[in-house]
């Protein structure tokens, strides 16, 4: 059902949603900088902005999330749950990149063995108004990784920005909800055409010829090649690419304690940290950034196919524009080719005599 | 031209084994960018190259290449940092060779990106002016306009103590007053100075970007990753945060170059340099040291004199 919001009802629009759900959506930090956030006010959300550096996956998988707390009363502990999730909410402006690496971090936190409640909870009380991405970047290549930027799957409704006004379709049942929404009126077929228009336009632009296919069966063999030798060189080992990325999902659990109180927290970890890897006896399997690298990229286009079918990388484009040494993931796909890895082989054993 | 005089030094050094191995600048993937390239064969040298875009200080890669002979390229904030570390016995004597090169100052690619509507699509530098060509635009920018601060003020282009000056020196006037963020910062009340702090650390997320771009944080163990003792929690409370950036800055007295490497690494823009500006203006003035000058003179805060005056303790 295509319906359309004009942008000077969004804050009306905005105000009665925060009556019923909590809100997240892109809130600018600083110039180019955002993120994804609880809204307190309309006026902060910020739909103009640039895919925001940290992806919405913070909504569902926050960087810093206390598991519960622990106090001492007499001779026992007080637990308090902090699992529950007290109102619904709505994740507003999320670009599909994002919406579909949700669908990814579902095969982790409720898979088939292993259900996490605290991302479960929220990820069910949550609907999801995508945003389409009229201008896809350079940078970006979710058509290569299964995606798109008017994907739609994934989003409850969906936004097209028309500059006057946004079409929204309403495609679940959760986005039926807001059929009979007071700021919803019907768009006409012009309108619609219009937006067809951007989307054709746009899908040509994210770049789609970056060969993720076929790659977990070409990185099957690579573990001992040289090819990591060169590939981490550069790689300085801060968590940038790990911590921005839609789809990294690791994490550390510590217990924030004080005298007879406290909290477990988990944190997010990055591969890249030596200590990610670090074991209690001082020995790390993952000695040098050669095996972090290796992991990192392993784990994307190997481990997770192996695990859960296809690539835990949805073409997002964050890693290449804020890493701070220019590391290209793309290079690095286009690199496991038979030809170009026979060449880094090559290039090492001469080097190495 | 240096890029020519760079790729003939790395094929001479590579040729006669001085080194094994030359750290430079190659060609980014991306407009307005260089990416550090590392370079073994002597046919392989014309992978590097020189620009107003090779804004990394490559000496945090030394400590990765601790067992190699190194060549690497300088500018005048990277050579300081080497010095600097030298003095902490960080290299084995005749281990690295420094390929001088007088820095004509890094342009601000983040700057560049704002000055256009729409996102850039290739950049070209040519004399004074950066050309930027986009979806539906083309212009020409100058350069100075877009330098990075730490450039704008620098007072040390002319690489020292480096083995060989590839190109002619530079004239050594900052186009700003030198340590203008500190006396900014200083202008400001205690509340004004909280409240900037506070506001940009908040946008922290604990990637580390700006210690591990930075050639002076190479702690096998950084205080912030010690489990025992525990320093530091590792969520996103301010006071965690805050504490962090603190310790890194003043861990960095009287051995930060000023290279800006940890402002340019940092993915939320996140303000740093004054910190540290602030903190070798003081060194400066209390016991005039500038990090990386004298070859032999340690930072002031890692030695101590027998007679060193104690006046402050009353």
């Amino acid at each position: 059902m295509t319906l359309k919001l004009d942008k000077k009802d969004l804050k009306a629009f905005l105000e009665t949603l925060m009556e019923e759900y909590d809100l997240f959506a892109p809130v600018k930090l600083a110039e180019g900088v955002s993120i994804y956030k609880k809204i307190d006010s309309p006026d902060e959300v910020d739909l103009s902005t640039e895919n925001p550096q940290k992806p919405a996956k913070e909504v569902f998988f926050p960087q810093s999330e206390t598991m519960f707390r622990y106090e001492k009363a007499g001779k026992r502990y007080q637990m308090t749950s902090t699992e529950g999730v007290e109102r619904e909410r709505v994740i507003l402006g999320a670009r599909p990149c994002d919406i579909q690496a949700f669908s990814l971090m579902d095969d982790v936190f409720l898979g088939k063995e292993y259900k996490d409640v605290y991302y479960g909870n929220k990820r069910k009380a949550t609907t999801i108004i995508g945003l389409a991405c009229p201008h896809p970047l350079s940078t970006c290549f979710c058509s290569s990784a299964g995606g798109g930027p008017f994907l739609r799957k994934g989003s409850d409704l969906f936004l097209i920005d028309l500059g006057e006004m946004f079409i929204v379709e309403l495609l679940t049942e959760k986005g039926m909800a807001f059929q009979k929404n007071k700021f919803f009126r019907e768009a006409n077929t012009k309108e619609i055409s219009l937006a067809k228009g951007i989307e054709e336009k746009a899908s040509t632009k994210a770049d789609a010829s970056v060969p993720i296919g076929g790659i977990d069966r070409r990185s099957d063999l690579m573990m001992e090649n040289p090819f990591w030798d060169r590939m981490h060189e550069k790689c300085i080992g801060c968590g940038v690419c790990t911590f921005l990325c839609p789809t990294c999902h690791c994490f550390d659990i510590v217990d924030e304690a004080i005298t007879d109180k406290g909290q477990r927290v988990r944190n997010w970890d990055s591969c890249l940290f030596p200590l990610y890897s670090q074991e209690t006896s001082g020995h790390n399997p993952r000695p040098t950034g050669r095996e972090r690298t290796r992991q990192r990229l392993m784990h994307k286009f190997n481990y997770f196919p192996k695990n859960f079918g296809r690539v835990a990388c949805v073409g997002c484009g964050r890693c290449i524009l804020y890493c701070p040494v220019n590391f290209d993931i793309r290079q690095a796909i286009k690199l496991t080719s038979p030809k170009e890895i026979k060449k880094v082989k090559d290039e090492v054993d001469l080097t190495r005599q | 031209m240096i890029q020519e005089k760079i790729r003939e030094k790395a094929r001479e050094l590579l040729s006669n084994k001085t080194v094994d191995l030359i750290i430079g600048f190659g060609e980014g993937s991306l407009p307005l960018r260089t990416t550090p390239r590392f370079i073994r064969d002597p046919e392989k040298v014309n992978r590097l190259i020189w620009n107003s875009f090779c804004e990394n200080n490559l000496a945090t890669y030394l400590h990765k290449f601790s067992k190699l002979k190194v060549g690497i390229v300088v500018k005048g904030c990277d050579a300081r940092s080497i010095t600097a570390l030298s003095l902490e016995k960080r290299f084995k004597p005749d281990q690295l060779f420094l390929m001088g090169v007088p820095c004509q100052r890094m342009v601000d690619r983040r700057k560049v990106g704002r000055a256009v509507k729409g996102e850039i699509l290739q950049a070209r530098e040519e004399n004074d002016l950066i050309h930027v060509k986009g979806d539906g635009f083309e212009i020409a920018l100058e350069r100075e306009d877009f330098l990075y601060p730490s450039c704008q003020a620098c007072m040390h282009r002319n690489p020292i103590h480096v083995n060989v000056t590839l190109g002619d020196p530079v004239e050594e006037s900052p186009l700003i007053e030198s340590y203008h963020e500190a006396k900014r910062f200083e202008q400001m009340s205690p509340e004004e100075r909280w409240n900037f702090f506070e506001r940009e650390t908040s946008r922290c997320i604990r990637c580390y970007a700006c210690r591990e771009a930075c050639p002076m944080c190479y702690c096998t163990e950084c205080f912030v990753d010690s489990s025992n003792p525990k320093w530091i929690e590792k969520g996103l409370s301010p006071s965690d945060i805050q504490f962090y950036h603190i310790v890194r800055a003043y861990h960095q007295t009287g051995r930060c170059s000023g290279c800006g490497a940890c402002e340019r690494a940092c993915p939320m823009e996140i303000r740093l340099t004054y910190l540290t500006q602030k903190l070798n203006r003081d060194v400066k003035e209390l016991f005039n040291y500038e990090t990386g000058i004298e070859p032999d003179i340690p930072p002031p805060l890692s030695t101590y004199e027998i007679e060193d005056k104690q006046d402050f303790i009353k």
